[in-house]
């Protein structure tokens, strides 16, 4: 005889099962990495939070494991399916955020750009160095007056001779400040007879002349992570710096797909670290003679947020076995960001207040995370944006678009 | 060389164990884990191996269900080279020695020069095997080792002990059991994992090892006879005194008094 489902008390962290649909080198790698952050992460990550300092210490560590550039095959990559490198960035950023970011910018945006439209030799030099975490990478597409809209970037990228010329200023770049290499999207001389010329990227050395970085400091979001101003003047590259493969904003944007759906995971991993402290706290926390669990209002709580939390989980998967099928699409990718930010936030939130003044206090983890989704929720397409790009999806009516 | 390292799946070490009282054996549905004590062993033959070169090779033995092929495989991912797998119902119910003796079949089988193990498994907690383990394949057993090297065919290792340690030597081929604090086990790396999927977990049944004594609940030497609860926790002693310095001699005194100190 079966035995009955019921008898079995669910597991108020994955309550419809969802792990067991995962195959065994999933598994292995969710718990290989939760394992890392536990021991690596946790222990510190608060005060790295408070001090606003990224662990750079760690990223040796990061590519021993494989997380540097984990889901692409080759140059010393690990290869990973699309759904294993969405648990880890589960569980990093059940962690914080920020670490999330660092591995999110390294792999998928600047080593992915480099992966998918750099030249073979590009590809030899940085790719192994890059997923050893000897070398790292950012990524620069936004810049301070053009962020949703990235077609009207300023930075341009001025032909001399075989060389182009590099001037302009690209913002909220994390990495930026340490990275050993930028990847630079630019606008290039316009052809005979057009208006503009197309955008292009650049792969910019540190320490290039008239490259320098700024970082941006007194932020109250992504603290352990490094965000930086890139300034070019007079940059001077050799054509070889140029991304052959790609021309045109489709570049930048396939890059941000790929970002984006680690996103989808990783803010999941952020609202699951809240839903879990607040509801451990919930059982123990006595007011009026009993534990705040035991009062409808907080179970309400609990249970909305248990609910979003697992809604957002199926979704990830389903996005993931898709990508790994080959069938997603940006626009479910827009799905995915959109719901799952937006939720998590909304998790982090009630979370914080069934904790009441201890949720403010970086003695838990609940403000930091929510302070960091502050950020997640706008980088990397906005709410709006994905909202907009989805509105167009089924109405076929492009609402973004002067 | 031929490394050789037993390991065991358990019950994961986080969830609430259950004994089933028909048939006093531990109720095993929930989730499976590779026993902690044994990612030590792995990863001091692991290191031996690093050490020795690439002709040492690392297999892991396991006796287990089928489906603890999952987690033989983060062994693998760990490093190891291959895995033998003693999946048979005829194991169901051996104690520690018959454990002990198939276990050595299979050894005996594959070949060997060096068999690591763990200390003890997180579910049973004899730490017996090891010693049964070297008795069943006649060479000698170093159990507690907190350090070991390998030079040639000599083994030289540290052995805990109560008070300090024993530092021994012995030829090999040899069993030992490792501590916690030989070594810190590494994680899988990702492509680690990415790989094992391509290594082989070789299945065993007991018919291949034709074994001269039977093993199973039929083979049981020892026969579990009653279990009971530990008793609840008395409640502890208060004691009021007005200073700190007091309070501290009580508790010295009360350390002093059953020997802790």
């Amino acid at each position: 005889m079966k035995a009955s489902p019921a008898a079995r008390r669910a597991d108020p962290l994955d309550f419809l099962d969802i792990g067991s649909t995962l195959t065994p080198d999933e598994r292995l790698v969710r718990d290989t990495v939760r394992a890392f952050v536990a021991e690596r992460v946790l222990p510190h990550i608060a005060g790295w939070f408070d001090e606003g300092r990224f662990p750079r210490e760690l990223i040796p560590e990061l590519g021993e494991l494989g997380l540097l550039g984990m889901h692409l095959e080759g140059y010393g990559c690990t290869g990973a399916s699309a759904v294993s490198y969405g648990l880890a960035c589960l569980e990093l950023e059940a962690a914080d955020s920020g670490l999330r970011s660092f591995v999110s910018v390294q792999g998928s945006l600047a080593m992915y750009a480099i992966y998918a439209f750099g030249s073979e030799e590009q590809r030899q030099h940085w790719l192994p160095r890059m997923a050893r975490g000897a070398a790292i990478g950012c990524f620069g597409l936004t810049e301070w007056d053009f962020g949703s809209d990235p077609a009207g970037m300023r930075t341009t990228a001025r032909r001399s001779g075989s060389d182009y010329i590099l001037n302009g200023s690209k913002a909220w770049i994390t990495n930026g400040g340490f990275a050993d290499v930028a990847i630079v999207w630019a606008r290039t001389d316009p052809e005979d007879g057009k208006r503009s010329g197309a955008i292009r990227g650049f792969l910019v050395p540190k320490g290039s002349k008239g490259f320098r970085t700024n970082d941006i400091g007194r932020k109250l979001s992504l603290r352990a992570s490094v965000t930086s101003e890139l300034v070019f003047e007079d940059v001077r590259l050799p054509a070889e710096a140029i991304l052959p493969n790609v021309t045109g904003l489709r570049g930048p944007l396939a890059c941000l797909s790929e970002a984006r759906y680690g996103i989808v995971w990783g803010a999941l991993g952020a609202a699951r670290t809240c839903y879990e402290t607040a509801l451990e706290y919930a059982k123990t926390r006595i007011q009026f003679e009993k534990p705040i669990a035991s009062f409808q209002l907080t179970q309400a709580k609990l249970v909305n947020m248990l609910l979003e939390l697992q809604k957002g989980q199926l979704v990830a998967l389903q996005l993931g076995r898709m990508k790994d099928a080959g069938t997603l699409a940006p626009e479910h990718v827009s799905f995915g960001k959109l719901n799952n930010v937006r939720e998590a936030l909304a998790i982090c939130r009630e979370a914080r207040t069934i904790l009441g003044a201890s949720g403010i206090t970086l003695e838990y983890p609940i403000i930091r995370h929510m302070n960091n989704l502050e950020s997640v929720l706008t980088y990397e397409g906005t709410s709006e944006i994905h909202t907009l790009i989805l509105g167009e999806a089924i109405t076929g009516i492009a609402a973004y678009k002067a | 060389m031929k490394i050789v390292v037993t390991v065991k799946l358990v019950p994961d070490t986080t969830a609430d164990k259950r004994i089933d009282p028909a048939t006093k054996r531990l109720v095993r549905t929930g989730e499976t884990v590779l026993n902690p004590f044994d990612e030590y062993a792995i990863e001091a033959a692991l290191q031996l191996k690093e050490k020795l070169g690439a002709e040492t090779t690392v297999t892991v033995v396991t006796m287990a269900p089928e489906r603890g092929k999952e987690v033989v495989r983060k062994a693998l991912a760990m490093g190891a080279d291959d895995a033998l797998m003693l999946s048979d119902p005829g194991c169901e119910g051996s104690d520690v020695m018959g454990t002990a003796y198939a276990l050595a079949g299979a050894i005996a089988k594959n070949g060997f020069d060096l068999v690591v193990c763990g200390t003890q498994s997180t579910d049973a907690i004899t730490g017996e095997l090891p010693g049964a383990l070297a008795e069943f394949l006649g060479v000698p057993g170093l159990t507690y080792v907190r350090k070991l090297e390998i030079d040639g065919t000599t083994l030289r290792a540290e052995r805990e002990t109560d008070s300090g340690f024993l530092k021994v030597t012995t030829g090999l081929p040899a069993v030992v059991s490792v501590t916690k604090s030989i070594n810190e086990p590494r994680y899988p790396s990702l492509k680690g994992i990415m790989g094992a999927k391509k290594k082989t977990i070789a299945p065993l049944t007991l018919a291949e090892l034709a074994l001269e004594h039977p093993i199973g609940s039929g083979g049981a030497k020892t026969e579990l006879v009653a279990l009971t609860d530990p008793p609840a926790r008395g409640k502890g002693k208060v004691v009021e005194v007005s200073s700190g310095a007091e309070g501290a001699k009580v508790i010295m005194d009360f350390l002093h008094a059953k020997k802790l100190i």
